[in-house]
């Protein structure tokens, strides 16, 4: 079926106010007559807080009060089951940067004069900077109000069929150590936060992309009930995950406004949102794969050590996630993992793109193409029969449904010649090919409830434009044009018909927001659904109208077709429709008409204006709920989503052997994100995550000294520029996915993790050395060829 | 500097957009706070404060400049164009029409920076190579894109532009 605006070239609908200057982020609103909040952070990393003199501070002009560690009760965590972390530093410090005193001041530049005159003593103790020695330490530890007997987080280990067995069976077995640099998110737009008072009420707008757990933090820390804050997000530049917990400063900024009743605007600098950081973790693999000729890999096993930093943020989901996604997207009857998060006296690690998903794909995809070598077949060819089928299950129960990475990885070959370059280029040029595979949002929520995962409202009044309500955030992801697309397409309106009202807490309904690829699939179908009920009514009141009998709408099915294993009763009756439903009902809605089987028309303001005859307000509301999936084992939740995404990446590198030095030429990706919805989002998001992905495998990495960063700069922590970036091929690798809105699933992050090992696959196939250290530095690239020389490949 | 002459106020009169305006500010105020705090333009966008993103990137006489690195008062007698001041009422400069166009944009932060080093460009050269093209916007972090897009809109607006000629 082809539609009229989804999977049509969409220009984003903020486009026009983002290259016009009028977009405003969260420090650029301009609230009445606001203090100034500066944070003085801490220079160590593991210390006691044995005073605090604000004296001299204080005597500068303009300040007005401070806020510190002793004005918040309670911790807080984005998870319910990890909430570790203060507001502000109370009797201890635990990582450099961490909040200590905060000082407002009518101007910024007396906060940042008196920052300067605040004497905090401190007891320096020995801070806990190396995983394993911290995951082995019993006194002194870092979080003793834990009650642990070590600096321990989390702990998982899961175990699927037989590794043993499935290793003795292998023709061969390769193992090897990983060691992984943090990466931080390093978006453009410093972390920022404004409050505004509004009668007894606040409204607190933050550079997040969850504003409901951020109004459920705030309602908890502050003390206040939650109707009493209202959670907006203004324009967001860039968040990649880095911006999905609640943070201290937010929290900050709201004690700052009931402690002076004053609105407050506060905004990092560059150097604090390396502090912030909650990046990808550091990490230690230890990984064996047993693999045979015929049946692929027989068995994983792995253990992984992810460095957390001070507190927990969302390190219980990294730790389950480092495990669970190896399931794909190969079948691998046997595997154990075995994944410890340890605390450490840095800024804490979170999610980032590809959460808990890219470092030990990278440890598996190498070590497969060194299995494929030492067996004499064809990395690609080897994979390709061993992918997941589509509408199957994982040895771990995730249930599988499409499937698109078979003809991905088919076209990426024939698009990139692998067949004439693999093992054929001439020695410093190298192909290599790696495959990943990533969720469409997480089907358990992290506040256990029995709610829709998402849900979109719209209304219609006189004028006829649409405004529809959804709390998930655009971070510059486009997820408002793509919840605009839905309703545009279903009622036939143009796009600019639609008016996305997005991320607010008092006007949209609860909505997990944006993170783990969740928004596409699930506010997406959330849309939908909406838009088909309001259709409906338009309908109804056409065909009053035209006199004649409105067509009974299509019934949901039975409900064992969303729940296909039981699972709780489908009470969503008035919300939900199903996946992706259907919407056939004979009529044409298109160019602001309704048109009916027999090519009589009612315009739509008509419709909508008879509709309002008889209901004052036109309003209508959809849902998306996942259906019930999984096992029963314990942790069989991590992982779980309604469908997932799958990746090919085919890269081309030049290495050369003299610097060590290693360019990516051209990289052909296929990635399997169901139906485009909006191609220029999607090659937006594929371009991005190779970019970033990119930066991973090549330079980034937060370096630390006694537990400071000592690259807290954009200039020292370097990110790829456009001269690094490689030519990027993308071809066709997927197909329709019957759950997702219009076909579509995950593109945002899943691309990301494949696309490393890919490189270093590549370099191998250059140079002949493999690399198990990223970020793969001409350092290591060159002691890798001093230890290879006298190989058969070496110069 | 002493601490005197840091805090030492002065007027200082700018060319912004085509007009002329005049704040009593301190003399040490860089270009940037100058358009966001005193002038309300905030399209100008604060990224590191230090001169390495290039989010702030305006153009004076034409030329790119990081408005961070840039003490307003050096800026007298000369022309400021930021973001604001490019669209002819309705109507977007072909960069900016491009990007909309092309998706040369995910979260925008960079935007009015991509979008004036891109103009900038095309006023020197009608007909940029990629090479030309990646090093006018190399001064700017995008970490949305890739820059792909971001390129493609450049050569877009420089195919429109020279088509309009």
């Amino acid at each position: 079926m082809s539609y009229r605006i989804v999977g049509k070239k969409t220009p984003y609908v903020d486009a026009v106010d983002k290259v016009t200057g009028r977009a405003k982020y969260t420090d650029d609103l301009r609230l009445h007559h606001p203090l100034r909040v500066k944070i003085v952070r801490s220079p160590y990393a593991n210390a006691r807080i044995v005073g605090i003199d604000l004296s001299a501070a204080r005597a500068v002009e303009g300040v007005v009060d401070f806020v510190v560690g002793a004005d918040f009760r309670h911790t807080f965590g984005v998870l319910p089951i990890s909430k570790d972390e203060p507001a502000m530093a109370k009797e201890r410090v635990r990582y450099v940067g961490e909040p200590v005193v905060a000082i407002i001041a009518e101007s910024e530049r007396a906060a940042v004069q008196a920052s300067r005159l605040v004497r905090v003593n401190y007891e320096v103790l020995k801070p806990h900077l190396d995983p394993q020695k911290s995951l082995n330490e019993s006194t002194d530890l870092i979080h003793p109000e834990l009650g642990k007997k070590n600096n321990l987080h989390k702990s998982v280990n899961q175990s699927f069929g037989d590794v043993v067995a499935g290793l003795r069976s292998a023709d061969v077995v390769v193992e090897h150590q990983f060691e992984f640099e943090s990466v931080t998110h390093a978006f453009t737009e410093p972390h920022a936060t404004q409050v505004e008072w509004e009668g007894e009420n606040l409204t607190v707008y933050s550079a997040t992309q969850v504003p409901h757990y951020l109004h459920r933090a705030l309602a908890e820390v502050l003390e206040l009930p939650m109707h009493r804050l209202r959670v907006v997000k203004p324009h967001l530049g860039g968040g990649f995950g880095g911006k999905s917990d609640p943070f201290p400063h937010e929290m900050i900024a709201v004690k700052a406004a009931l402690k002076t009743g004053r609105n407050i605007r506060l905004a990092f600098e560059r150097e604090e949102v390396f502090y912030s950081h909650h990046g990808r973790h550091p990490t230690k693999i230890s990984m064996k794969l047993g693999v045979s000729r015929d049946a692929g890999i027989q068995a994983l096993d792995g253990y992984m050590l992810i460095d957390g930093g001070a507190y927990g943020s969302f390190g219980v989901v990294t730790t389950y996630y480092n495990g669970v996604l190896l399931q794909g997207p190969y079948n691998v009857p046997n595997i154990n993992f075995h994944c410890d998060r340890v605390y450490t006296n840095k800024p804490m690690c979170g999610a980032m793109r590809g959460h808990g998903g890219v470092n030990p794909r990278f440890a598996s995809e190498v070590l497969f193409d060194e299995a494929c070598v030492r067996l004499k077949i064809d990395p690609c060819e080897m994979r390709l029969k061993h992918f997941h089928q589509p509408n199957s299950k994982t040895i771990n129960e995730f249930r599988i449904t499409s499937v698109g990475i078979h003809h991905g990885l088919r076209n990426a070959m024939a698009a990139s010649g692998w067949s004439q370059k693999y093992q054929k280029l001439p020695f410093g040029k190298g192909i290599g090919v790696a495959c990943g595979f990533f969720i469409s949002g997480s089907a358990l929520p992290i506040h256990w409830n029995e709610m829709p995962q998402s849900t979109v409202r719209l209304g219609i009044d006189y004028d006829g434009g649409v405004s529809l309500y959804s709390g998930a955030s655009d971070i510059g992801q486009g997820s408002n044009t793509m919840l605009a697309q839905m309703a545009a397409e279903v009622l036939g309106l143009p796009m600019t018909m639609i008016k996305v009202l997005a991320a607010d807490t008092r006007h949209c309904p609860i909505d997990y927001g944006s993170y783990s690829s969740r928004v596409t699939f699930m506010a997406g179908n959330a849309a939908r659904n909406a838009a088909i009920r309001m259709r409906r009514q338009l309908l109804e009141a056409a065909c009053q109208l035209l006199e004649c009998e409105a067509p009974i709408p299509t019934p949901p099915g039975e409900p064992e077709n969303f729940f296909r294993q039981g699972g709780r009763p489908p009470d969503y009756g008035a919300l939900y429709l199903g996946a992706n439903p259907n919407y056939e009902d004979g009529y044409l809605f298109v160019d602001e008409k309704i048109v009916a089987p027999d090519g009589r028309e009612v315009k739509y303001l008509d419709a909508v204006r008879k509709a309002l005859d008889f209901q004052g307000a036109l309003q209508s509301k959809g849902g998306y709920v996942s259906p019930k999936m999984g096992g029963s084992f314990k942790g069989a939740g991590a992982g779980l989503s309604p469908s997932y995404s799958y990746t090919a990446f085919i890269s081309e590198v030049t290495v050369d052997p003299a610097t060590g030095f290693v360019k990516v030429d051209r990289v052909t990706c296929a990635h399997d994100y169901g139906q485009a919805l909006n191609p220029l989002a999607v090659e937006g998001q594929l371009q991005g995550s190779i970019h970033m992905g990119l930066g991973q495998a090549l330079m980034e990495g937060m370096r630390y000294d006694d537990g400071a960063v000592q690259n807290a700069s954009l200039l020292e922590y370097k990110i790829p520029s456009p001269f690094e970036m490689p030519e990027v091929v993308i071809v066709p690798g997927s197909g329709d996915e019957c759950e997702g809105p219009f076909g579509a699933k995950e593109v945002g992050e899943g691309a990301l993790a494949p696309f490393i090992p890919s490189v270093a696959n590549a370099i191998y196939d250059a140079v002949g050395v493999r690399l198990y250290s990223v970020p793969l530095t001409p350092d290591k690239v060159l002691e890798a060829l001093r230890q290879h020389a006298g190989g058969a490949h070496a110069p | 500097m002493d601490k005197e002459s840091t805090d030492k106020e002065m007027i200082v009169t700018l060319q912004v957009n085509g007009l002329t305006v005049r704040r009593f500010v301190p003399a040490t105020m860089t270009l940037v706070e100058y358009l966001r705090e005193e002038l309300g333009l905030t399209g100008t966008k604060k990224g590191c404060d230090v001169g390495d993103c290039g989010c702030c990137t305006v153009l004076a006489d034409g030329d790119p400049v990081l408005s961070c690195l840039a003490l307003a008062v050096d800026f007298q007698g000369r022309e400021i164009t930021t973001i604001e001041g490019l669209a002819k009422g309705q109507e977007l400069h072909p960069v900016q029409r491009a990007f909309v166009d092309e998706g040369g944009l995910q979260c925008g932060y960079c935007t009015p920076a991509m979008v004036l080093n891109a103009v900038a460009l095309l006023n020197h050269q009608a007909n940029p190579s990629a090479q030309e093209i990646k090093e006018c916007i190399s001064g700017t972090i995008c970490r949305c894109t890739g820059y792909t897009k971001i390129e493609e809109s450049i050569a877009l607006a420089a195919d429109r532009q020279r088509g309009q000629k």
